[in-house]
């Protein structure tokens, strides 16, 4: 048993944090939640530079070679700082997609130009029904003259304001099996017929409605085989939920290093608050829920990235950490008192985080029915 | 990162599985009715029965009773997975296992102890022929440990001891006391405590019995008037009784009975999947599925926190956070996992033992009133946050 990082590991963690702290800092943050398109170019670049977009593609495809292991190390520094933008969807939701289940051709075209920053992508799975089951999917994709044509509505659809591409998962077939017959297509995200409306939301992510009005796709834009979308997209979310545990578990860990901070410096009764035992044991209950999280995503994440069957440890470590992060958020607001509740502090930036992170792939009651079965319950 | 098991580790979790199966009396594990991190019902009131006896004895030839102990002392000379892996599988087996004697007071006197001291006690506690209790709390120092007033006097060769202590578990079926007494009161607190070896049977010693909640006699208050022992029996320095009680504390970490939750919650599930409710199994209900698994997620994170104390141990860091938060999570665990047995069960998981309508052995009627102990013994639940936010996370002293 080895439960620590790796040298590399714990490298590229330290790096990622002080290049974050310094490129992304709070003030950037919040211009960014506030603008429409949610990134900086300059930025972007300047991460494509660090190699983080290629991390875990082969060398071969302009990337680094790295193991989702690796990724998941990243993704808790991201959430730590808070880095918005389209790296979670570009990278997790689109890149690995490809790269697990895309043609040779896809690979070679699209991957280099992720890694290199040039190109965005966003997943369009979810539709107003608001659920991550196969049934849900009821955009149609119909076979026309050797070509496709999508119409439907995708929602709460991650950065595609900024996307070059969109991951379109639609029915391509009617079948008593709601996994049978849905296929994810690559759609230019420029495409007549598609038209994407800015939604604004809690934690300023850039969600979006998606509409798809007789866009019409080549055949070579399906991602894996026709019809046979289903099993790539339950890989690409459990890759997706414990991905997002780890930003999540990056974020509380932040909320409670300020949180601690803070009790440490503000005086109150001529001591500083810190030293009362109604504070420390929020920060002990902070700390707890903190670490207890940070184990089982990496359990989980570790599972992932060997290849082995992880979906109980996914769904178990989504369950707890999202609730977890809630948790360490709002004590940590209860901490800062007051001056939380305002707008130039930085806590309310973790507390949106937090929600957004419980709900998106499925919250802890969908999660913890996952669990129950594979309890055998 | 590796979560799996080495060859080695998996090869010796095999080992420690055969000889439980082979040396613990087939049916024990259904018969005990040991709730994980209560102390009420410990497996050595249970019975003493000649079963049990023999498999301490063989414990004791395999050299596991003293399994956390370095080879030179007749230990097995094991890392701190492997020694969490043992524990691992004898409390998901509710085996009986290691003491005070074995856990706490051999392992302090390797570290602190004289030679002389060495050769007196090691030998007999690692066969397990002598049991030590703790005699640590007093009337009026319960999480303020460090007011003890129970003072020994210098006479000669001898130490003379007065006062009362409380909550000395199994005392009455122990041979020794191992004792935290005021040597110096004019020191500060912490300063003036040294550790004393105590025979029970010396004159002036009185045990009285104290019945928990679970009505079991497991512990006692004992009064010591005018007990002379000898200064021989001082483990280590005088007056340093208090720095060597804090690092005895390393050598409990792993002493935590984590098997025990997955049995008994694993029992559980077996409970609602075979009892119907309006043609139903209660395993089929929504709520009682989520209250379950809510119980699945936070054994596994307990077990992390487990495997990760070890873990750290074997790599030479201190686990302070860590161990802390094992102790706090799984206790706590304790509560809720007796909670959710009971909200399962209903009616039914009121019945005790010995009634014909009684469920799993009346196991979790008897947990429910044992899982109290376990947010209180051996550091409270607010100690222990108060130890994890001033020594593991810097927060200042009031």
């Amino acid at each position: 048993m080895d439960l620590g990082l790796s040298e590399e590991q714990e490298m590229l963690k330290a790096s990622a944090r002080d290049f974050l702290q310094k490129e992304c800092p709070k003030r950037l943050v919040r211009q960014l939640d506030e603008g429409d398109e949610g990134y900086s170019s300059e930025l972007w670049q300047k991460i494509a530079k660090q190699g983080w977009m290629g991390l875990v593609f082969p060398e071969k495809y302009g990337g680094n070679g790295g193991s989702f292991l690796d990724l998941i190390v990243l993704l808790e520094e991201m959430g730590y700082n808070i880095l918005p933008g389209p790296f979670f969807s570009t990278v997790v939701l689109g890149g690995l997609t490809i790269l697990a289940t895309g043609s040779e051709e896809q690979k070679t075209e699209f991957l280099p130009k992720i890694a290199s920053g040039e190109t965005i992508l966003s997943l369009a799975l979810t539709e107003p029904t608001a659920s991550y089951e196969a049934v849900s999917v009821k955009t149609e994709a119909i076979a026309r003259n050797g070509k496709y044509v999508i119409n439907g509505i995708k929602l709460f659809v991650l950065n595609a304001n900024v996307a070059d591409y969109i991951l379109c998962v639609a029915r391509t077939k009617k079948t008593k099996n709601p996994e049978d017959g849905i296929t994810i297509f690559l759609v230019d995200a420029k495409s007549q017929g598609v038209k994407c409306n800015l939604l604004r939301t809690l934690a300023r992510d850039k969600q979006c409605e998606v509409i798809f009005n007789n866009v019409t796709v080549p055949k070579k834009n399906i991602i894996g085989k026709t019809d046979a979308g289903w099993p790539i997209m339950k890989d690409v979310l459990e890759k997706a939920t414990v991905a997002k545990c780890a930003e999540m578990v990056g974020g509380a860990q932040a909320a409670l290093d300020m949180a601690v901070n803070y009790a440490k410096e503000r005086v109150q009764f001529g001591q500083p608050i810190g030293s009362f035992q109604a504070i420390q044991h929020h920060c002990a209950n902070m700390v707890t829920d903190v670490s207890g999280s940070r184990f089982i995503t990496y359990k989980a994440a570790w599972k992932v990235s060997e290849g082995l069957p992880a979906t109980a440890d996914v769904a178990i470590a989504k369950t707890w950490t999202g609730e977890a992060y809630g948790r360490v958020t709002l004590l940590a607001h209860q901490i800062f008192g007051a001056i939380g509740f305002t707008m130039d502090h930085d806590i309310h930036l973790y507390y949106r985080q937090a929600k957004a992170g419980e709900i998106i792939f499925g919250d802890a009651d969908f999660q913890r029915a996952i669990v129950a079965r594979e309890l055998g319950l | 990162m590796d979560f799996r098991f080495s060859e080695r580790e998996e090869a010796f979790q095999c080992e420690v599985e055969d000889f439980i199966n082979k040396e613990l009396p087939a049916d024990w594990v259904e018969k005990s009715i040991y709730w994980p991190g209560g102390y009420g019902t410990l497996v050595q009131f249970e019975e003493s029965s000649p079963q049990v006896q023999q498999f301490m004895r063989r414990l004791a030839e395999k050299g596991w009773l003293t399994i956390s102990w370095p080879k030179e002392y007749g230990g097995a000379g094991l890392s701190h997975i492997e020694q969490a892996i043992f524990h691992e599988r004898m409390s998901y087996h509710r085996a009986p296992g290691a003491g005070i004697a074995t856990g706490i007071g051999g392992p302090t006197i390797m570290r602190v102890g004289s030679e002389q001291m060495k050769k007196e006690w090691l030998p007999r506690i690692a066969k397990g022929e002598i049991g030590f209790w703790l005699a640590y709390s007093e009337p009026n120092a319960g999480s303020d440990l460090a007011s003890m007033q129970t003072r020994a006097i210098e006479d000669g060769d001898d130490l003379i001891i007065n006062g009362q202590k409380i909550w000395g578990t199994a005392a009455h079926v122990s041979h020794y006391a191992w004792m935290a007494v005021r040597t110096d009161p004019m020191a500060p607190p912490h300063k003036g405590i040294s550790l004393v070896i105590v025979d029970n049977t010396l004159p002036g010693i009185t045990i009285r019995p104290l019945i928990n909640i679970c009505g079991f006699h497991s512990f006692n208050e004992v009064f010591f008037d005018n007990v002379r022992v000898p200064k021989k029996n001082i483990v280590g320095e005088m007056n340093k009784g208090w720095y060597y009680l804090m690092v005895a504390l390393d050598f409990e970490r792993l002493v935590i009975p984590i098997g025990g939750f997955r049995r008994t919650f694993e029992e559980i599930v077996r409970y609602a999947r075979e009892i119907k409710h309006n043609g139903q199994a209660l395993s089929q209900q929504p709520l009682i599925r989520n209250k379950l698994v809510n119980i699945a997620i936070q054994i596994d994170i307990a077990y992390m926190f487990y495997w990760h104390t070890a873990w750290m141990l074997d790599k030479g860091l201190v686990p302070n956070i860590e161990a802390s938060v094992l102790k706090l999570v799984t206790t706590e665990l304790s509560q809720k996992l007796a909670n959710t047995g009971m909200q399962i069960m209903g009616h039914y998981g009121q019945m005790e033992s010995t009634s014909k309508w009684s469920c799993l052995q009346g196991r979790v009627c008897l947990g429910y009133l044992d899982c109290i102990s376990a947010l209180v013994g051996a550091g409270t639940s607010e100690i222990q946050r108060n130890i994890i936010a001033m020594r593991g996370l810097g927060l200042p002293r009031n």
